[in-house]
């Protein structure tokens, strides 16, 4: 379905092209994408990107294609890679504007790569969802690009959401003032740390230990005895996946068992859960979702029924998010105008499985910053803005076996 | 001067070429404009990278951390300097980093020297990372400038006939003579006279300044810049593997390489999407056993071949002819 070859794509454009005039009724929309398959940000867009652009279309296709004004359309998928650089993005999506003459175009994955192709993208006009990128001073960004929309909401908020579930569980008096903060030192867990840690004292916190290591740091070991032997009630770490692992893996090993234990990217997946089993219950983690939505659940049996792969429990249901955002705006716009449609998005309010999305100045405030596991599933117990569904946090279980 | 008549022809072609190549942005603003972007960008890091490591054969892994430090000094100073400034900080930029490292490598050589400048971008993105978290903002710098690729497609133009100008130039030199004794026999340079030290250093400051400079000028199109982008190792890869088949005995070796390296490139990645890296793994593998001497290397053997069969059905060997 999202293979073509070169012969079919430049034959459909010629047909797009003759039948512009003879509007023949199944014309295809035709949405380009330029995202990594190869590289290093492969694995997060194979992960996350890919498999909920092929669900999604499979879905709208199925249901006889995407209505624009009174017509249904089905939906062509016109894809390159662009192999994690901007150089390479760049190119794609003058491909895609220029020779291709795409209808939409659904943007790369990650911060770097959507900022770097933002000023392309807006040059020709598309609407720009980003769902898988933040950063600081978005703000800044949207004035000079007012087609970029930003569904996960500045980076400054995410850091706050653990140091405020932690305040709440302190104010409870269900736990101490003495807080173990780690992080990876690459762009992501330093741009973290720089807000976390004032916010932690400023909180009141005592932060007992604090370390950081490097990406791709295989003995953690230390770390967790660092942390262990300052006695720390809860423990933060600002990590990404193979960190996130092997930090839980070892405070298991070494019976380091404080009340609150928090990792970041990479508690979120599903094979998370899996590894762990019962003891990555009460668990904290960065992101989350709704779980007890109906919506939220028909879309993870949805996402492996069509992918093969289970959707995490933070970043899919957003990519799956600014989809139905793309959709719901073509379908009450009527037509493929890119003006329009940037209003519609800028002003509307949209039905989404990660629940209503609207943008204010672009932006989207209303995030889950901080999940719980708990049974396999992780539940949202901390948001920004006014989203519904948060349960309460719950004190981390001992680990089973000790 | 007395400069060879055919030299002084090859230079008008090439200003000649250059000057038409100027055109293309009044042809096109779209996808071709692009690939002409990138293709400019790479003939001139690899232009400047075979001016040092093709004479001394000393292949220089270092080419992302000076593409990343031009790129550094526009995202640090572009609020506050005008952009010409910024060109002469990332010249600056470039040459310091070039002499230390020289300095720092004067004894390697070989294989010590590759995995040098391997380590060397990954230590400077390091530091811009420690340095940024510990005394500056965010780690990511917006660079907001009204440059379309139509600007920076023409300085990158201009980049590229300075380098080859300069290119031809060494070549002419003392200085290019001592390098081509130096990648000969660093031994028998130093004996008869070369002062290797010297001449090595000032030619890497040379090529890192250039390719500073051509992340300087990059910099606007990436509009957020962060280590790992600015620092991004493949850079460093890209321009060796593209002179590789080109050839780096000729000046204009790399630019054979650059041009259908990019356009091959493109075209497997936009046919192929899903396969990509495989096909161009095995591009690699074929262009190092089919063209060891990169493409000017085989045309090179081609036309003396040929030469040498119009002299009789055998070809002859050189001692023969002489």
């Amino acid at each position: 379905m999202l293979r073509r070859s070169f012969n079919v794509l430049m034959l459909s454009a010629g047909l797009a092209l003759a039948s512009l005039s003879a509007a023949i009724a199944e014309e295809p929309v035709r949405i380009g994408v330029s995202a990594s398959k190869t590289g290093p940000l492969s694995g997060g867009a194979a992960g996350v990107l890919w498999p909920n652009i092929k669900l999604w279309v499979d879905k709208v296709n199925k249901a006889g294609g995407l209505k624009v004004g009174d017509r249904k359309r089905p939906i062509e998928i016109v894809e390159y890679d662009d192999k994690s650089t901007p150089e390479e993005a760049v190119k794609n999506i003058q491909r895609l504007a220029t020779q291709d003459k795409v209808d939409l175009i659904i943007p790369p994955y990650s911060t770097g790569l959507n900022l770097a192709t933002a000023p392309l993208i807006a040059k020709y006009g598309y609407p720009q969802i980003v769902s898988t990128g933040n950063a600081n001073d978005l703000d800044k960004f949207v004035k000079r690009w007012p087609n970029t929309f930003w569904l996960l909401g500045p980076a400054q908020g995410i850091a706050d959401g653990i140091v405020g579930t932690l305040k709440d569980l302190h104010d409870a008096g269900k736990i101490g003032n003495k807080v173990a903060v780690v992080n990876v030192s690459d762009a992501f867990g330093l741009e973290m740390i720089k807000t976390g840690k004032p916010a932690l004292k400023q909180s009141g916190f005592d932060i007992v230990y604090e370390s950081s290591y490097p990406l791709g740091n295989q003995d953690l070991a230390p770390v967790i005895a660092g942390a262990k032997a300052a006695n720390a009630d809860a423990f933060v770490a600002y990590s990404y996946p193979p960190d996130s692992f092997a930090l839980t893996e070892q405070a298991q090993l070494q019976k380091f068992d404080p009340k609150a234990f928090f990792v970041s990217v990479g508690g979120n997946l599903d094979a998370y859960g899996k590894r762990f089993g019962a003891a990555s219950n009460g668990i904290l983690i960065m992101g989350g979702v709704n779980a007890s939505d109906p919506v939220f659940q028909a879309y993870r049996k949805e996402h492996l029924q069509a992918t093969g792969q289970e959707a995490d429990w933070w970043a899919s249901p957003v990519a799956y998010a600014s989809l139905e955002i793309l959709q719901q705006a073509v379908e009450r716009v009527g037509s493929l105008d890119k003006k329009a449609l940037n209003k519609e998005i800028q002003t509307g309010t949209f039905k989404t499985v990660i629940g209503d999305i609207h943008f204010e100045d672009n932006i989207n405030n209303n995030n889950w910053t901080v999940g719980q596991w708990s049974d396999g599933v992780v539940h949202g117990v901390r948001a920004t803005g006014n989203l519904q569904g948060a349960q309460p946090p719950v004190l981390k279980p001992a680990w089973p076996g000790n | 001067m007395n400069i060879p008549r055919n030299e002084i022809l090859a230079l008008g072609a090439g200003l000649a070429g250059a000057a038409v190549l100027a055109l293309l942005p009044l042809v096109t603003e779209g996808f071709w404009l692009s690939i002409g972007v990138n293709i400019m960008l790479y003939a001139v890091m690899c232009t400047a990278w075979a001016l040092f490591s093709g004479p001394t054969h000393l292949v220089s892994l270092a080419s992302a951390a000076f593409f990343g430090v031009g790129t550094y000094a526009v995202a640090i100073f572009i609020d506050v300097l005008p952009f010409p400034v910024l060109i002469l900080i990332a010249i600056a930029a470039g040459t310091v980093l070039a002499l230390l490292v020289g300095l720092a490598t004067l004894r390697l050589s070989g294989v010590y020297f590759v995995i040098f400048t391997l380590g060397l971008a990954e230590l400077i993105g390091q530091i811009v990372t420690w340095v940024q978290t510990n005394f500056g903002g965010a780690i990511g710098l917006y660079v907001f400038t009204d440059f379309t690729e139509t600007h920076l497609y023409w300085m990158l133009l201009a980049l590229t006939v300075v380098v080859f100008i300069t290119g031809w130039l060494v070549n002419r030199s003392r200085l290019g003579l001592a390098l081509r004794i130096i990648g000969n026999d660093e031994a028998v340079a130093r004996h008869v006279g070369v002062n290797t030290a010297r001449a090595r250093i000032i030619l890497f400051a040379i090529s890192g300044s250039f390719i500073a400079v051509a992340g300087a000028i990059m910099a606007p199109r990436y509009s957020y810049i962060t280590p790992d982008a600015a620092f991004n190792p493949m850079t460093s890869f890209m321009v060796v593997i593209m002179p590789m088949l080109g050839g780096t005995r000729r000046l204009w070796g790399p630019l054979v390489g650059v041009v259908p390296f990019t356009l091959i490139m493109d075209f497997i990645s936009s046919n192929f999407p899903n396969q990509t890296a495989v096909i161009v793994g095995i591009a690699f593998l074929a262009i190092v056993y089919v063209l060891p001497d990169g493409v000017t290397g085989w045309l090179e053997t081609m036309f003396h071949r040929r030469r040498s069969t119009e002299n009789g059905p055998l070809a002859k060997t050189a001692e023969e002819v002489k």
